[in-house]
């Protein structure tokens, strides 16, 4: 507690109550009626959004992080394995777009657990409110920064010489797939957010969970070479059938099977892993 | 408005919560009527916190049940939150917001519409004295300023009941005797107020009536007066001209009152309880007590009689049970 705050934080003598004022207040009891599901999660987004107009720094992990991701894997591999960076782009962009995206979704988890544990939340928790609003909100706030990442890193992409047959607007298709997958899969650090005790035990089992998923894929490589158990894992990887969808998209040629595929990975995601979150969270 | 229906704000019968082994509330009564303050007293761990927890629907209660304003706090949960309002031990607003964003932001979470919640807020910001900190992060403001905000984000819709739990733990006595004026209007516009202190003199100036806790249980509740009197009518107070005769004086007055005679570490002075109930048996046999010294040649020069406090009660009550797990009331 700051018992010598210096003059001007609370000047004294300013400030008496005046039962006039508050009366008039207190008077009030027109009551609007409560906000419906959607209104009560926008105000949350709300939320989210003055945090990053008052911390812009949080932005960096969905600009700078993305961006040098792409350079890297481009320029590592790209001689290598498809003859030139540029060739290798072709066949890499909706892949690392796709890396990028799930790898950042783990902080929708730390920031889940920091924001829980503040006092604030009891507050929100005794407020005749939607119940899964605070985290839907916070998550849509979330959905903004995945977005800015993924065009971020499609226009670098262009930038180093991408061309996707399938133009803007397969583009755009494919990123609104990865997109709502990743707001899916959100709900799997939502969850530990929730039950973790801290932030660094959030990170630190999301990296063994990112790590093998978002690398043993179809996202560097043509998963050909693999040996056969390998294969088997990769085919069933759900982020495969999400690069091969998006990567499908961006080419002008989407897959519908693929898509489905996707689609309905999300919903399994959403509803194991979104009702686990709401049971935590209505303990907590 | 509180009042409409006459259930009590609070009927709690048998609420127990445990962490683990321990029983952080452990058969808890309580019963506050519409209208009043109603102050929960006891020290750190004594499950003050848990029990507003339970009876705000933050936290589920392990047995026994409480209803708000005859709602159930577990089955209705959702109807006894649009009655209630909490100001947690700990702030209950993002500090990484300023003032106003915060109170805007609860307004349209209550259901105002956005310019409607602006006007809310400023309205608030100036009735409580944070207009000019308005555009700044809470996390910069004074102690005082943040529980002027959290106690405003509260009545943004008055509330039926209002739960403050240690709404002036660590703040300095300026800002205290300000969040004190604050409660008495809320409550003078028939908002009910659950407190929860640790401070006697809060608890003895705003509640109607205090319910005095300890390892999760009721171990005393009345009035302020009452519980005064429970203990005794009240206490001695002695200041000798000659330390040298204090043990003498201390000999006559546990003769005469017993055993609760306590020397302070002044060397003049004694302070003893009395020990018949009422006051003009008190007054009766404090005379007695000065006649008795005068007779005895000692030189008293101040003497004075007065009710215990809050705090002598609280010792009293808490000592009883810390020793034998007895339980009175």
């Amino acid at each position: 507690m700051t018992t010598l705050s210096p003059a001007g934080t609370d000047s004294p003598s300013v400030f008496s109550p005046t039962p006039e004022t508050m009366g008039a207040l207190l008077a009030r009891t027109d009551r609007p009626r409560r906000p419906s599901a959607l209104a009560a999660s926008a105000a949350f987004c709300w939320r989210a959004m003055l945090k990053i107009k008052h911390v812009p720094e949080q932005m960096f992990d969905v600009t700078v992080f993305p961006i040098i991701i792409t350079l890297m894997f481009t320029y590592l591999f790209g001689g290598a394995l498809a003859g030139s960076a540029r060739e290798y782009l072709q066949y890499l962009l909706p892949g690392i777009t796709v890396t990028s995206v799930l790898l950042i979704t783990m902080y929708t988890g730390m920031g889940v657990n920091a924001d829980v544990a503040k006092g604030v939340f009891d507050r929100f928790r005794t407020l005749p409110i939607w119940r899964p609003a605070a985290l839907v909100g916070a998550l849509l706030g979330d959905v903004l920064r995945y977005l800015l990442a993924a065009t971020v890193i499609t226009l670098v992409g262009v930038a180093l010489g991408y061309r996707p047959a399938g133009g803007f607007v397969g583009v755009v298709a494919a990123i609104g797939l990865i997109i709502a997958f990743a707001f899916a899969f959100s709900w799997i650090w939502i969850m530990f957010g929730l039950l973790l005790r801290s932030e660094k035990s959030v990170m630190g089992i999301s990296m063994p969970v990112l790590f093998p998923l978002t690398f043993l894929s179809n996202v560097f490589v043509d998963p050909k070479t693999m040996p056969g158990w390998l294969q088997a894992f990769v085919e069933v990887n759900p982020i495969t059938h999400l690069v091969t969808a998006a990567r499908g998209l961006m080419a002008g040629n989407g897959d519908i099977t693929e898509i489905t595929w996707v689609l309905g990975s999300c919903a399994v995601l959403l509803v194991v892993f979104g009702t686990l979150s709401m049971r935590l969270y209505n303990r907590k | 408005m509180a009042g409409t229906s006459t259930a009590p704000a609070i009927e709690a019968s048998g609420l127990i919560k445990l962490f683990g082994k321990n029983r952080a509330v452990d058969g808890l009564d309580l019963r506050v009527p519409a209208g009043t303050v109603y102050g929960v007293l006891g020290p750190n761990g004594a499950g003050k916190t848990t029990t507003v927890r339970m009876l705000a629907t933050l936290t589920r209660p392990n047995g026994g049940q409480a209803t708000v304003f005859g709602q159930d706090v577990v089955r209705e949960a959702d109807a006894v939150r649009s009655r209630v309002s909490l100001t947690g031990q700990y702030a209950s607003v993002d500090e990484d917001l300023t003032g106003q964003e915060n109170l805007v932001l609860l307004a349209r979470l209550l259901g105002h519409r956005k310019s409607a919640a602006r006007a809310r807020a400023d309205e608030l910001l100036e009735a409580f004295g944070l207009t000019e900190a308005a555009g700044r992060q809470v996390k910069n403001y004074s102690g005082g300023m943040r529980r002027r905000l959290d106690i405003g984000a509260s009545i943004l819709n008055t509330p039926d009941l209002l739960f403050l739990d240690e709404p002036t733990t660590g703040l300095d006595p300026r800002s205290r005797n300000q969040v004190w004026d604050i409660v008495r209007t809320i409550v003078a516009h028939g908002t009910t107020v659950l407190l929860t202190t640790q401070y006697l003199d809060e608890a003895d100036r705003l509640a109607d009536r205090i319910a005095v806790i300890d390892h999760g249980r009721v171990i005393a509740e009345g009035t302020p007066g009452e519980l005064k009197s429970s203990v005794g009518a009240g206490t001695v107070h002695l200041r000798l001209r000659d330390p040298d005769q204090r043990a003498k004086a201390r000999h006559v007055l546990t003769s005469m009152l017993g055993a609760a005679v306590h020397p302070e570490s002044d060397p003049t002075t004694l302070v003893a309880r009395i020990t018949v109930a009422g006051d003009d048996a008190a007054t009766e046999q404090a005379a007695r007590v000065l006649g008795e010294l005068a007779v005895a040649g000692i030189t008293v020069d101040n003497f004075s009689v007065g009710q215990p406090s809050l705090d002598e009660v609280f010792l009293a009550l808490t000592d009883r049970t810390t020793g034998t797990q007895e339980v009175a009331a």
